[in-house]
């Protein structure tokens, strides 16, 4: 049976909330999400979605993707080392498995690795309950081997879920999901069991909604970014807020658009009042010090 | 719900490298530098591609873009595409013809049948032909019968050559569309590069049934195609872009060695009066710049192979 609305989270107002306080008085926690993807080029089929936009092999779409793992994520990883910004991957896991060479530099960087599925061509429509678990699992222990991290944060592959993926990454003891997109806090997400928490993850400034899908040119997307951190920048002086930067290496790594990269950085990184974070410092900062509160505000507004 | 087989969870490819055998991957970072003749730091490749739409078009599966959409006879479209042959491209190649500037023309091998005229410019210019398929009703695609994909392969490439008297070592399928068999057919009409894996920023080896044959780059994101017909911006973003693109390189090439610019141009969209001075500014801000190397996709191909 279909739903009204995911159950997934109760209502907060937005200026009416416990106040988050980031280490060191930071007004924003900022974190940097490059998606290291790999596309199949021949992927099994999945009824609920089409992996190409052409009939295999769609040698255009899948080139175009492949930029990123061979020019686009050595760039950008330049940029960031320059910048002092740790990198939190979206994985597809398998990608460590194709080419060891990016999971050993993320590794040597100590960027966080969570997961975003095995490939970017195997979505998680359709699974049983069983055969999700099984997933999440075979993901956890990529990201143990490859990583040595025990894995925190989800986002699904190619944004793809069931209605049961909350409450499997709780039981599985993951701490947060990326799917959400409904606050610019952190909040808690009501599972089955266990506990689990949103932390901001961005479909509005991500290179892929923006520059990939043609709504802004590399120029109006810096733009975009300056002015999302600025607004989050001034709000964060009543209690803390997040800002992701979800990034592609095949959109970002462009040549043309390096610039624009390093100057969102520059920006960023000039402001005193930011705390340069990976997605598991922030959601394990407000699993410590905001969680009981929030849940108890949220607790009493449910009472009325 | 449809339950996924228990092969949806089977990942026969996970492995070191690539899911395919074409070729191997690499870090663009950490290969061998190559130096360009006269150490440029970039190689500047222009690529006008002169596409033949037929009135009668009638595309299953892959559609090209720019292909014509409208019910038949859409005069809208094919003369759109059209004015680009006639007119467009003219305007495209004095452009070049004026800055002393090499180009590796892409042709449908109709347009070549249908237009001398177009074929006796590239020759007067010193242009490189490069084969574009017959026509762009004819999308190399899974779907096409292998041996019909053989013949447009063969039949593309064999009327460039006798028509241009020229050698036509390139290829670049229309659309950027190819089969399993597309690389394994050109390879074997000596073909040496083709132009539809968007992955690098320099050549490298592919592997066919025919012998190696090298992946060139195409700067897809800044093309025409990208920039002004799916993006819709304007000619100063062109411009920006470009420069952008160009400028990231030319200081890449300081450490990493020689790069390639490659700009990728359809006259039926930047050939048009409000487009063609953004490409022209484009390519003035390009040759203001010392290291600057004008060539073929096989002069480019040969002193990388050289390198090797």
């Amino acid at each position: 049976m279909r739903a009204e609305d995911p159950g997934l989270y109760d209502y907060l107002p937005y200026y009416d909330r416990p106040k988050i306080a980031w280490p060191n008085g930071a007004r924003i926690a900022f974190w940097c999400a490059p998606n290291i993807e790999h596309y199949e080029l021949d992927p099994p089929l999945n009824p609920s979605r089409t992996p190409w936009p052409r009939p295999v092999p769609d040698v255009l779409h899948y080139a175009w993707r492949d930029y990123g793992n061979r020019a686009g994520i050595w760039r950008m990883m330049a940029t960031m080392d320059r910048y002092g910004v740790r990198g939190s991957i979206s994985l597809n896991v398998a990608v460590c498995d194709h080419f060891p060479e990016i999971a050993t530099a993320c590794r040597e960087r100590g960027w966080e690795f969570f997961s975003h599925g095995v490939y970017n061509t195997r979505y998680t429509y359709n699974m049983t309950e069983d055969q999700e678990r099984a997933f999440i699992e075979d993901v956890k222990a990529s990201i143990r081997k490859w990583s040595g991290q025990e894995l925190s944060g989800w986002l699904a592959p190619a944004l793809t879920l069931t209605e049961r993926t909350m409450d499997l990454l709780a039981e599985a003891r993951i701490t947060y999901t990326l799917d959400l997109f409904h606050d610019d806090q952190p909040l808690p997400v009501n599972v089955r069991k266990g506990r689990l928490i949103s932390v901001p993850y961005s479909l509005e400034i991500n290179d892929f909604t923006t520059l990939f899908q043609g709504n802004c040119t590399p120029r109006d997307y810096t733009d975009a970014i300056k002015a999302q951190f600025d607004r989050l920048y001034m709000e964060g002086a009543e209690g803390g807020r997040v800002m992701c930067l979800p990034l592609h290496p095949f959109l970002i790594g462009q040549p043309h658009r390096m610039k624009q990269f390093e100057e969102a950085l520059d920006y960023i990184t000039s402001h005193d009042k930011v705390w340069l974070a990976t997605g598991r410092e922030i959601a394990n900062h407000y699993l410590t010090h905001c969680y009981d509160a929030f849940a108890a505000a949220i607790a009493a507004r449910k009472k009325g | 719900m449809t339950e996924l087989p228990s092969t949806y969870f089977k990942y026969p490819f996970r492995r070191p490298g690539m899911d395919h055998e074409r070729y191997v991957y690499s870090n663009l970072f950490k290969r061998k530098p190559v130096e360009w003749p006269d150490r440029a730091r970039v190689a500047l490749w222009i690529m006008p591609t002169l596409e033949s739409f037929p009135l009668d078009m009638a595309p299953k599966g892959v559609k090209p873009p720019g292909g014509l959409e409208r019910p038949y006879p859409d005069y809208w479209n094919y003369t759109l595409r059209d004015y680009g042959n006639r007119v467009g491209f003219a305007r495209l190649f004095r452009a070049l013809e004026e800055r002393n500037l090499k180009a590796s023309v892409a042709m449908s091998s109709r347009l070549a049948e249908r237009y001398p005229h177009v074929l006796q410019e590239v020759n007067r210019l010193g242009f490189e032909l490069v084969g574009h398929g017959i026509d762009m009703n004819h999308i190399h695609a899974t779907g096409v019968s292998r041996e019909d994909e053989q013949e447009w392969v063969r039949r593309s490439i064999s009327t460039l050559r006798k028509l241009s008297g020229q050698p036509v070592k390139g290829w670049y399928s229309p659309a950027y569309s190819e089969s399993h068999d597309t690389l394994d057919l050109v390879a074997a009409q000596d073909c040496e590069y083709v132009c539809d894996w968007v992955n690098d920023d320099m050549p490298y080896r592919i592997e066919t049934k025919a012998g190696p044959i090298h992946a060139m780059p195409h700067a897809y994101e800044i093309s025409d195609l990208q920039i002004f017909h799916f993006y819709k911006y304007k000619p100063t973003h062109f411009v920006e872009q470009v420069m952008d693109h160009f400028d990231l390189l030319y200081r890449e090439a300081a450490n990493s060695g020689g790069r390639i610019v490659a700009l990728s141009l359809r006259p039926w969209i930047s050939g048009v009066p409000h487009r063609i001075a953004a490409i022209e500014q484009a390519l003035d801000r390009i040759q203001c710049h010392g290291g600057v190397w004008s060539a073929t996709g096989t002069d480019i191909l040969a002193a990388w192979k050289a390198q090797q």
